[in-house]
């Protein structure tokens, strides 16, 4: 009886092709796409708009409270013979390059350190990571004062020691101040590398350090063959952040140094910031740091490809 | 008015009885009157925002914080007012001005009005009748305040930027008081640093007191970024003569200033570590409070003449504008022309402790230049000061080369041996002609 309702019921329904609409209903990639908007809104109003609309300012001679009209390359024919602008290329490039390369060596060392017995480890790691806690101004300022011509504590020690007689002109000579907020910028960021690397150094399974020692060898063939390369895609990702925060740096030299003296201390981000908001010439602060975009894609791709080589970014495992 | 509660009285710009009743009879009496004469009454329901630079000098923001609220008691007109540092508020002007909202008043620097000048409300009526009342405003003034033929703000002050020094070192240095030409300047650095008590003043990115000495230097020596057709002529023998005298006064300094921002000769000078250096009156100002015996030990002077044989020194001024997008322009006259009325402004003077230096001629009598003679000199800043650009227009070009240390990076440059006269120059030119193309 109910069999032969159901089955007239079904004879009279006729056999449709699913529509165009009932494939998408059921299509997970549509449904996915739908999933992704919300975060794909996000990242176009909030990073991809503003980085187009600074690379197109940077075509253009718009001013603060004045909007401008298409220069084309005006703004980079005008920086290419600008002295102050290829100064800045030069300190942000050697800012970048000698403090990543100190920060890499020093947070290593930490982290072979701390990965090891010591008392109070937990401590000890927390306390490394001060330098990183404190807000950067906070830290900036500190430094000016250490660097201070007059009043610096260092030139103050050292006089009352009977080492120097005169105060050292930290932040009033060129090559002094480019060494100084390095040194700056090194105390900041070492944490960071310190601590992810330490991460790092702990997923390494210690059997392999145990099967190692067995076959005698030798604490830097240890270190050479076992943890430098399972720690490569972990230094490659902190070095690419490393250098990326180096090279976009702006609120340890605005602070310290506002970029002085004589320029010597600019970085193209304090160039950038000066020009465009403090001296109001948008376009041409817009394509200090458009050129920005070209080294920091360098950095990335380097570490891209020339650290992360290895098997594990196929999603194999490593040799 | 048939529902006239006090609340009303108190609220509606026109009930000052109830108002005055509340801060005694002196107040209300002078507010009456006031009220009876202001030419400018305040919309109804009149609400202000402002946003000025931020304080220097503690007393200043706390007599100008108690003049607003007179204000208010006054007219029932509320005003709220907040405070950038004063590199901060041209941008945010400018932005302001450009989008057509954000606060109705703006109380900026140099030539922050400039920038916008159909933006300004007009305030011809205000000034008029001001400079008729107290004798008549500055001539720099004037040039800030015009744009053609019509004023578009309100010069409310200026701050005085001059050569604070130590006097007992000076005369140990065989110089009574500090010396009034270039050439004698020179002697006189050179002997104080002889005995050990040298000065300096900034030769690092110090929007104030950099900009004030270097643009003293430039003038001084007859070099100008531009001409009066705002033409760029800063490639001169005269600049080049400048930078000569400044290499030569920077040998003579104390090591250091080429880092330093606008507080370090402050801490250096309270720090007894420099004799001699330019400031506005603040040193002087926190010496009284926590250094008794350098107060008593400095003085102020004028910046030594130079060869041109005039006075060329550059002060910061302090424009006040009301922008065109304001829903009430009438209270924003009224407010400008209440705080710079005799029975405000005065107090407010004095609370400044010559921080302010008045553009309007009838305040040189104002008891503050004359109690305390160390702060006399900063009585006529007004008078003295060239505008930003020199003999060139005070617009947004002035502000832009100003605010991008254009001249005093060129002086950094040679001083500190960076650069030679002709590359320091051309370094200079090249960022002028675009500037002012």
């Amino acid at each position: 009886m109910t069999v032969a309702i159901l089955k007239s019921r079904l004879a009279k329904r006729p056999i449709q092709e699913p529509t165009t609409w009932d494939r998408l209903k059921t299509n997970k990639s549509w449904l996915g796409a739908w999933f992704m908007l919300p975060a794909a809104v996000f990242l176009i109003l909030f990073l991809a708009y503003p980085l187009g609309l600074g690379v197109w300012l940077s075509f253009t001679d718009t001013r603060i409270g004045r909007s401008g009209i298409f220069v084309g390359l005006e703004n980079y024919e005008w920086l290419s013979g600008d002295s102050t602008f290829w100064l800045s290329v030069f300190n942000t490039l050697l800012y970048t390059s000698v403090a990543s390369v100190i920060k890499f060596a020093v947070g290593l060392y930490l982290a072979l350190l701390l990965n090891e017995r010591l008392p109070f480890k937990a401590i000890l790691r927390a306390v490394v990571l001060i330098p990183f806690i404190v807000p950067t101004v906070l830290s900036a300022i500190a430094f000016w004062w250490l660097f201070d011509p007059q009043f610096s504590i260092i030139s103050w020690s050292l006089k009352s020691m009977g080492l120097i007689t005169e105060n050292i002109n930290f932040l009033g000579d060129v090559w002094n101040a480019r060494w100084s907020v390095i040194f700056a910028n090194i105390w900041r960021g070492v944490p960071f590398v310190a601590i992810t690397l330490l991460a790092g150094l702990q997923t390494v399974s210690p059997s392999l350090y145990e099967a190692a020692t067995i076959d005698g060898a030798t604490p830097w063939q240890r270190f050479r063959f076992i943890t430098y390369p399972l720690l490569t895609p972990i230094i490659a990702v902190v070095m690419t952040f490393s250098v990326l925060f180096t090279f976009t740096d702006f609120q340890l030299i605005w602070v310290m140094t506002r970029g002085g003296p004589v320029n010597a201390t600019h970085l193209m981000a304090t160039l950038s910031y000066q020009r465009a908001i403090i001296g109001g010439n948008l376009g041409e602060g817009a394509a200090i740091s458009t050129a920005m975009i070209p080294f920091l894609l360098a950095a990335i791709l380097v570490s891209w490809f020339g650290l992360q080589r290895s098997k594990w970014q196929q999603g194999e495992a490593n040799d | 008015m048939t529902d006239l509660t006090r609340r009303a009285l108190v609220q509606g710009g026109t009930a000052l009885g109830a108002a005055g009743a509340l801060t005694g009879p002196a107040l209300l009496d002078w507010a009456k009157a006031w009220a009876q004469n202001n030419q400018w009454k305040p919309e109804k329901g009149a609400k202000l925002s402002m946003l000025r630079w931020k304080y220097f000098v503690q007393s200043e923001d706390d007599a100008f914080v108690k003049l607003i609220e007179a204000f208010t008691k006054t007219t029932g007109v509320k005003v709220e007012i907040s405070r950038e540092s004063y590199e901060d508020v041209q941008p945010k002007a400018s932005v302001a001005a450009n989008v057509g909202t954000g606060p109705d008043i703006f109380w900026g620097l140099y030539s922050l009005p400039h920038l916008f000048p159909q933006k300004c409300v007009d305030m011809t009526d205000v000034a008029e009748y001001l400079g008729k009342k107290y004798g008549g405003w500055v001539d720099s003034a004037v040039k800030y305040g015009h744009n053609g033929n019509r004023w578009i703000c309100i010069p409310v002050c200026y701050t005085g930027a001059l050569i604070n020094y130590r006097i007992e070192a000076s005369k140990k240095a065989g110089f009574s008081s500090f010396p009034d030409k270039t050439d004698a300047m020179l002697e006189y650095a050179k002997a104080m640093k002889a005995q050990g008590t040298p000065g300096g003043m900034a030769l690092g990115h110090a929007s104030g007191d950099g900009n004030t000495w270097v643009h003293w230097a430039l003038w001084s020596h007859g070099g100008q970024t531009v001409d009066a057709n705002d033409k760029v002529i800063i490639n001169s023998p005269e600049t080049a003569k400048a930078l000569e005298f400044a290499k030569a006064l920077y040998g003579h300094m104390v090591p250091g200033v080429a880092a330093w921002n606008d507080s370090s000769n402050n801490k250096a000078f309270l720090g007894n570590e420099i004799s001699w250096t330019n400031n506005g009156i603040s040193i002087y100002v926190a010496a009284q409070k926590s250094a008794k015996d350098i107060a008593a030990d400095m003085n102020h002077a004028y910046f030594p003449i130079g060869p041109v044989g005039k006075v060329t020194e550059l002060h910061l001024m302090f424009p006040m504008l009301a922008m065109t997008y304001t829903k009430y322009p009438q209270a924003c006259k009224a407010l400008m022309s209440y705080m710079l009325e005799a029975d405000q402004f005065n107090p407010w003077l004095e609370a400044a402790k010559g921080y302010l230096t008045h553009c309007l001629n009838a305040y040189d009598n104002n008891p503050v230049w004359t109690a305390d003679p160390k702060t006399t000199p900063f009585r006529d800043v007004a008078k003295r000061s060239l505008t930003a650009g020199g003999l060139g227009s005070v617009g947004e070009k002035a502000a832009t080369a100003i605010a991008d240390f254009v001249v005093l990076d060129m002086f950094a440059n040679y001083a500190t041996g960076r650069e030679d006269v002709k590359g320091a120059i051309a370094i200079a030119e090249r960022q002028l002609k675009r500037i002012y193309r």
